[in-house]
């Protein structure tokens, strides 16, 4: 059987001064799934996560709460609306003392004084915030008041909470500790979440469930694995960090294993890849960076492609280095930084780029893209 | 020369010997201007929460209205109030021209669309991420309101002390309509403005002084409160 939806959102558009953000949006969100929103900025992730707040009313569509159809005005919404808590990316907290901002959700529900002060503290504690209630949430830092912001809409227990990038303004420390914040609440407690990110790895690490949602359209949802290694289309995998995305055409399929060959290819190269489209089909060949492997010489490995490249470009990226080639085609390669220098890699230099047919993730190319 | 300076030795005795007259007419301009001013509160911080909240046409038209009216000369509302409660006016039976109920409420007149208009502009200050916090954080309509006052309060408290001055400080109504009856209406203004025709310099330098005191002891005390 199904899991009971708590969020059923069905045939949702929303424009915004004649620009359509939401187009024909369907997603349900299951009781005590995290689900996470994934996609550019600009994407639609926060109209959507306002709409399923009640902040805003959607043009069409409809959004049903716990199997009722929550209405387009009125008085219900409140009520539907105090059942949610929404965490904005910004952290917005009130002119007051951290005390207050965090008791002011329970006071507009009329729960008495001692419960309040009681659920308070508490939480206050759980978020690292004691002894900081009398001191005015305006001076906190910026990850302090998102934490304060966190113990506000927590301390609700709400039973679905919308998280709109909530570490996109913080430190690494910051985030990590609102990141174990969040993964803790959602198992303590088996909130419902909801969280928009452009942040893949966040994605992955605390998501049940993630959905890209490109310019409006909900283009793929899945589990973080199938997102990550199997795009169903080009814009997808180029957001995932799939950054090369070869476009060929099938020209021999043998038992599952296909031979693409590389259209703008000044040597003609054919990739293999694991694949089960047929002879003559249009398709994208993606490599994820981190998959192809640089060997000074060309290395008898198990590998089925293999290209001598020369280097165009190497950006250090941290531990990582990106680095930029051309075997007859583009190809990007993540290494380590230490094999980049063991290796010499930089502008001009000659290696061999390697990767299994394994991983290469096939997908069908329509001709008007 | 000479006069101005006698006349400010004499001010500063009347001041420091707690003279009994100018200590009448200073409370009751206190008082007067205080109830005024409480009134105009009390309709403008609900109504103008409404209107800023209020979705409904005009609402512009209406704010700029109530604007125009911060500069409506204090004699034209002493004239309109004069005529509403003089014996032949539609409220002449309540006898209260030249009391200090009659001054109160042509007072409260002048200062309410200075109370009201800041009021709004206040609550405009208070940002829309704010606003929308308290609503999705399970805020009523009532609730939103009062949290955003209180966001507001500064700049509300800001406008309470603005038409607190303005009206200690007008002239054209307390003369009008409360007629600087001695020891009854006369308040700090219209004592200066007789003293000075009288040639009584120094009761006038003694209780302009006065008035400058307030209005400095006023606005050291919201600077106080502005910086908690």
């Amino acid at each position: 059987m199904k899991p009971s939806a708590i969020i059923e959102v069905t045939g949702l558009s929303h424009s915004y001064g004649g620009k359509e953000i939401l187009k024909e949006l369907n997603l349900s969100i299951a009781r005590g799934e995290v689900f996470a929103l994934i996609g550019p900025t600009g994407a639609g992730k926060t109209t959507l996560l306002r709409i399923m707040d009640l902040l805003e009313v959607p043009g069409s569509g409809e959004i049903r709460f716990d199997g009722q159809a929550v209405p387009r005005s009125g008085k219900h919404r409140l009520a539907i609306r105090r059942r949610i808590s929404f965490i904005q990316q910004k952290p917005q907290v009130f002119n007051a003392s951290v005390y207050d901002n965090v008791a002011c959700g329970l006071r507009w529900r009329g729960v008495d004084r001692n419960t309040i002060a009681e659920k308070v503290d508490r939480m206050l504690a759980t978020v690292e915030l004691e002894g900081y209630g009398s001191r005015n949430a305006r001076t906190l830092s910026g990850g302090e008041a998102q934490r304060v912001t966190l113990a506000r809409s927590l301390v609700l227990e709400p039973e679905v909470l919308l998280l709109d990038e909530p570490t996109a303004n913080l430190d690494p420390v910051s985030t990590a500790r609102v990141e174990d914040l969040i993964s803790n609440i959602a198992r303590q407690r088996n909130t419902t979440m909801v969280m928009a990110t452009h942040d893949m790895s966040q994605g992955q690490q605390l998501a049940d469930r993630i959905g890209v949602l490109l310019e409006g359209s909900l283009v793929q949802t899945g589990n973080a694995s199938d997102i990550f290694r199997s795009p169903h289309n080009a814009e997808v995998a180029r957001f995932v960090g799939m950054e090369n995305i070869l476009a060929g055409v099938v020209v021999v399929n043998d038992e599952g294993i296909a031979t693409v060959r590389i259209i703008d290819d000044t040597r003609g190269s054919d990739i293999q890849a694991v694949s089960t489209y047929p002879e003559g089909a249009d398709v994208y060949a993606c490599v994820r960076p981190e998959d192809v492997t640089l060997t000074p010489a060309r290395h008898p490995s198990s590998a089925r492609n293999a290209f001598a490249a020369r280097v165009t470009r190497v950006t250090y990226l941290g531990p990582l280095s990106r680095v930029e080639m051309n075997c007859g085609f583009q190809l990007t390669s993540l290494v380590t930084r230490v094999s980049a220098q063991e290796l010499g890699l930089q502008a001009g230099a000659e290696v061999y780029a390697t990767f299994k047919a394994t991983a290469v993730h096939v997908m069908e190319r329509r001709p008007d893209r | 020369m000479t006069e101005l300076w006698q006349g400010l030795t004499r001010a500063v005795q009347l001041i420091i010997t707690l003279d009994p007259e100018v200590l009448e007419i200073t409370g009751r301009t206190l008082r007067i201007a205080g109830a005024s001013c409480i009134l105009a509160s009390l309709i403008s911080l609900p109504l103008g929460s409404l209107i800023h909240f209020g979705r409904f046409r005009g609402k512009r038209a209406l704010v700029s209205v109530i604007q125009t009216l911060f500069a409506v000369p204090t004699v034209i509302i002493g004239l309109f109030v004069f005529v509403l409660f003089s014996r032949s006016g539609p409220f002449g039976e309540l006898g209260i021209l030249f009391t200090p109920t009659a001054m109160v409420i042509g007072q409260m007149i002048l200062i309410t669309p200075i109370l009201l208009g800041l009021t709004i502009s206040a609550l405009n200050g208070v940002s829309k991420e704010i606003v929308e916090t308290a609503t999705s954080l399970g805020a009523s309509g009532f609730q939103l309101a009062l949290l955003t006052l209180r966001e507001a309060r500064y700049a509300v408290v800001a406008a309470l002390v603005l038409g607190f001055g303005r009206a200690i400080s007008e002239l054209g109504i307390a003369m009008m309509i409360g007629g600087n009856i001695r020891g009854f209406t006369r308040v700090m203004t219209t004592a200066i403005s007789l003293a000075t025709t009288r040639g009584e310099l120094e009761l006038a330098l003694a209780l302009g002084m006065l008035l400058l005191l307030l209005a400095l002891i006023i606005n050291i005390a919201l600077n106080r409160l502005q910086q908690r």
